[in-house]
Order: structure tokens, then sequence, then C-alpha cells
């Protein structure tokens, strides 16, 4: 159909575009420092193209997606770990070979949920398919027995609130509050040289860039449209013959995925873990990075994330303690004035004017008055 | 027509059979002990006041509501321990009281979902809106009157066009007993009488249930005619039959 090619020409066009502003402008104009503050702001792109499809789409609010982030970093993190604890660097321990924070809290043997991150292979299979994983169990849980809306988002809050107290509290096996720290090697690949981190900026660009395609192509998917339905009409999708807790628990579980990567890639880029990226506050910030960009647009959420994240560094740097108001002010302002984010934005006042200066001529606009039937 | 003894469990010429269904919510039964037979290719109205319990029953039968005891049976099969989805899938389909549609999605896509295919998440997936769905859609589009809106909005329908599209969204889904609930419910005239009309052109192999409170309309489509009352049966019968009935016109009829 020809409306549906039209769509899927312009969406790639803003992917391209953002694909060059993120792979050739940025590391052009931009240091080495600040394109890895930019390359761990990405990192959250992540979660926030997931919670367009799952906020977004599907209508399921998750205030716990810093869980999956995090669970997604510590596995990268604990392979990182277990390379920088060779019994050679660690001589000096009661017990060498194990990571040092095991060490100070009188473990003398590797937990055995640690040993097999030993592994590279099973360590990038975990990153996804551990958050994939947990958010299985959570959503099969909730949505079989029809939990949706505010309760699963209070729950998914909760959810956030126990993982940072047992990460805290098992010091031992996760390394406490300080977290998964002083990570080197990927490999005997370093990975603190400026160098390595140009390269992982590049890697974690190439899997945002594919993880907004592939969401792309779960949207235009049958899918897509099942969850846009069920979100209107949840009964009616149920009464035409579709299981919709199922569609839940995929898209939930699939966003969860999408969040692993991103905080493995943060673990890569910024060298740590901790259990400071997966309480309330990060979730609740990733929520606004998607709300800010547009829930409805893969796209406007890279943008919001970027945006926030850049106000946040430049407003913390001068008043940090004025931070906290100005990201409730955003949120406050985006759920008032412009409910559908920077994408709202764009689509109503810059579109139009774009059309009109290269004298395209627009396809009829979802607003514009309807053709009257006959 | 060999009248198959009511106390047969398994008489197969019904294509449903609800026995002894009962319902209670805290203690009122909304629905008592109630029995009735549709069988193939007919068309049953239920009537009665508000409160009867006539939107229970529909609930009861395609599963929104789990019954307290009793049966449903669909073609020999018992539908009160199965899911909705497999309910529908058994082949009930039901139109809710308001128009029930996709309100972001366009008139195409809404018939679309509900064409009997790729309904798991990994056919959902790998569907493709290939010449057997496009000519389906546009073929029942056709059908209700929509065959020009398949492209618009489904929120910017009217009233009566949410309503056909609704029933479009059934019928695509070839239901061998079709449930509606007030269809006619807010319709002009004129759209009432397209509603008739459409109605009695998509009865055709298929049985259906009608819940309606615009006598005209009643009488224009029923075949047999159950009046509900306090969730137990009034009377039943033809239209005429019931309309004589003294029953009948002292509680809902005479008001």
């Amino acid at each position: 159909m020809t409306p549906a090619f039209t769509l899927r020409a312009k969406d790639l066009i803003g992917v391209v575009i953002l694909a060059l502003l993120l792979a050739v402008v940025l590391p052009l104009v931009l240091d080495p420092f600040r394109l890895n503050m930019v390359g761990k702001y990405l990192t959250y792109a992540f979660v926030a193209v997931g919670l367009v499809l799952c906020w977004g789409n599907a209508g399921i609010l998750s205030l716990g997606q810093g869980v999956f982030f995090g669970l997604g970093g510590y596995c990268m993190a604990m392979y990182l770990k277990l390379q920088a604890s060779t019994p050679e660097a660690t001589k000096i321990q009661s017990t060498p070979g194990i990571p040092d924070f095991m060490d100070w809290n009188q473990i003398t043997q590797l937990p055995f949920f640690w040993v097999p991150f030993k592994s590279l292979g099973f360590s990038l299979l975990a990153v996804v398919l551990v958050p994939a994983l947990f958010a299985l169990v959570l959503a099969f849980a909730l949505f079989k027995r029809r939990v949706g809306g505010v309760y699963f988002a209070i729950i998914t809050q909760a959810l956030a609130a126990i993982m940072t107290i047992l990460i805290v509290g098992q010091q031992g096996y996760t390394g406490g509050i300080n977290g998964i720290t002083d990570l080197r090697t990927l490999q005997g690949w370093d990975i603190r040289t400026d160098s390595a981190k140009f390269i992982l900026y590049f890697v974690n660009v190439t899997l945002l860039i594919g993880a907004i395609l592939l969401c792309q192509f779960v949207r235009r998917s049958k899918l897509g449209r099942i969850l846009v339905a069920m979100r209107d009409k949840e009964d009616r999708v149920r009464f035409s013959g579709y299981d919709v807790a199922s569609f839940k628990i995929f898209v939930f579980c699939f966003a969860a995925a999408l969040a692993g990567v991103g905080g493995a890639m943060f673990t890569l880029q910024v060298g740590f873990m901790s259990p400071s990226f997966v309480g309330i506050t990060p979730s609740i910030e990733m929520v606004i990075y998607t709300a800010v960009g547009g829930r409805l647009s893969l796209l406007g959420a890279v943008y919001g994330t970027l945006l926030v994240n850049w106000a946040k560094t430049s407003f913390s740097e001068s008043f940090p303690e004025l931070w906290l108001f100005g990201l409730g002010g955003l949120f406050i302002a985006v759920v008032l004035l412009f409910p559908n984010g920077l994408a709202g934005l764009y689509r109503s006042y810059v579109e139009p004017r774009l059309g009109a200066l290269f004298g395209r001529k627009r396809p009829a606009a979802p607003d514009a008055t309807p053709a009257p039937a006959e | 027509m060999n009248a198959t003894p009511i106390s047969d469990q398994m008489a197969p010429d019904f294509l449903l059979a609800v026995e002894g269904l009962t319902v209670s919510f805290d203690g009122f039964k909304a629905v008592d002990d109630l029995s009735f037979y549709v069988d193939e290719n007919e068309i049953r109205v239920i009537i009665g006041p508000n409160g009867a319990g006539k939107t229970t029953v529909l609930d009861l039968i395609c599963g929104r509501t789990r019954a307290t005891s009793g049966s449903v049976k669909f073609k020999n099969t018992e539908l009160t321990k199965l899911k909705e989805y497999e309910i529908v899938r058994a082949g009930v389909g039901r139109k809710f009281q308001n128009p029930s549609i996709y309100d972001d999605l366009t008139v195409f896509e809404n018939l679309e979902i509900s064409y009997p295919r790729g309904r798991g998440v990994v056919g959902a997936l790998a569907f493709k809106r290939d010449r057997a769905v496009k000519e389906r859609v546009e073929e029942v589009a056709q059908t209700i009157f929509l065959a020009d809106l398949l492209d618009q909005r489904a929120e910017f329908l009217s009233h009566g066009q949410k309503q056909w599209l609704e029933i479009g969204m059934l019928l695509i889904q070839d239901p061998e007993l079709l449930m509606l609930d007030e269809p006619v419910a807010g319709m002009s005239v004129a759209e009432r009488k397209k509603t008739a009309e459409l109605l009695n052109r998509i009865i055709k192999d298929r049985s259906v249930i009608v819940i309606e409170h615009d006598m005209k309309f009643v009488e224009d489509i029923a075949h047999k005619v159950t009046v509900l009352h306090q969730g137990k049966i009034l009377s039943e019968g033809t239209m005429a039959k019931v309309q004589a009935d003294p029953k009948v016109i002292e509680v809902y009829l005479g008001h």
C-alpha cells in the first residue's frame, strides 16, 4: 500500500538523520570526554525506545525499567570483574582469583552464579536473557491475573526498590552500594583508554540504531497494531480471539531485553555498575526521557534522552541542588502542555512548515477534516 | 423437524444449549437457573426490562463473566471452562453494547485485526497483509457500508458507522454464533433500517442472539423471542406469542 510505503520512507529518513548526527556530527564536534558522556546518555536511550513500545504503544507503564537496565549492566560487570580478578592481579588478597569486594567480605570461593560469567559468550547472552526472563516471570504472574494500569506501575516501582535493597544488602555477592567497580579489560582489550571509549561509542550507536529498526519492525507488524488496539479496547481484542496477556508479556520482555543491552553498554563505557542505576529514581527518570521525547515516537525518545541528560549535566554542573526541581518541572510541563513530547511538537509545528518549504504535497494529516463520504 | 427431548444433554441439533445457568454476585442472582436452546441459523432476540440480566447472559456465554453453576454447550463443547479467546476461536463472536472499536487505527486495520489468522505473538509478527486478507477486508467493508472509508481513522466515524464497523469485525471472523448487544441503540431511523437489512443479510449460515429494546426492530428480525425478567425466563416463543402473553405485558411491554 502506498501510504504505508511513504510512512516507511519517512521513518527511515529519520533514522538516517539520527545515525548521521550520532555517528558523524557528534564525534567531529565533541572532545573524547563529552563524546563518552553522550555515549553514556545513549545507553539510557535503549530503555527509552523500549518504553515507547511498552508504554506509548501498549499502554503499560513500567516504573521499574532501571531493574532491567541494571540486570544487563550487572551481567556485563560480572564478566568484566572476573576478567580483572585473575589470581596474578589479586595475589595480595587472602583468596586470590576472586573479585576484591568478595575478599573484603570474607568470601573465600567464587559463588556458583558467578562462575558462568567467566565466559564472554554466556555473559553476552545473559545481558539480554536475564532481564528478559526476569520480566517474563513478573509479566506472567501479573498479566495472566489481569493486573494492569496503575497497579502494575506501582508493583514495578516496588520491584525497583526491592532490587536496590537486595543488591546493597548482599554486599559480598554484588559489591553492595559501591557496585562493581574497577573494570579493566574485555578479552584482554583495555576498555579504559580513549581509543577504546571511542570504539565503544560507535558500537553503542550501531546497537541503538539496530534497536530502533527492530522496534520499527515490531510497530509496523500486525503485533504493533494489536498493541495499540489493546491500549484502546482491551476487551475487544480479547473477544477477537487473542490472548491479550501473551502480547503484554511479549512487549514487556522485549523492552526489558533492550534495557539490558543499554545497561551492558553503560557498564562498558562508564567502567562500573552500581545500585544507583537500578532504583526508583533512575527508573522514573527513564520514563521522563520518554515522556519528554514523545512516548509515541522512537526517535523522539532518543532525542528526549539526550536533551534531558544534557540539561541534567549542565544544570548539575552549575546548580546541583536545583536539578531535581528542574526535572520535576519538566515532567509537569510535558504532561500539561505537550503530552506527546518533543515529537508531538515537531509533528504539529515543524513538519507542516518543512513540507511547505520543500513544496511537497503532504499526505492528509490525521487531524485534517476527513473527506466526506458519499 | 423432530423435536429432541430437552433432557437429552447431547442434543446435537442445537448449536447452543444453555442449561441451569446461574451467576450470583454477592448473593444476588443476576441470572437464575436459566435454560434455553438456540438452533442453527436461528435469530433469537432477548428482550426484557433493565436489569433483567440480558447482557449478563451474553457475558456468561462468551466467558467475560464466569458462571456460578450450570453449563453452556456450543456444538457440544462446554464453554464455561474455556478462556475467552478459546471461546472466540470455537466460533462465538460478540458485539458489545457501546461500539467497541480501535479509535487510533484505520477502518482497514480494525477489520484486519479481527481477520482470523496470526493470533499468536509470533503469528502476529509474521503476519503479511496479502491478497486474501485485503480481499476479505474489502468484501466485509462493502457489506457494512464502509468500503469508501477504509483509510479513515475509526475515531472519525459516526456512531452508526462505528456500530457497523464492530459488526464487520465480527463478520470477518465468520463466527457460527453471533451475539449482538443492542446493535441499533442510538441510531437514526435510516441507520436502523440499514442495520436491519445488514443483519438479515449476514445471518445466513449462522445463528444470532440479539439483545434489543426496539420492538419494531425485534419484529423485523426475530425468529424466536426470549423474555427475561429478574434473571429468569418469563416467556419464550414467537413474537406474536410473546406479545400476547399477559405476564410479558405486565412487566415489560405494558410500560
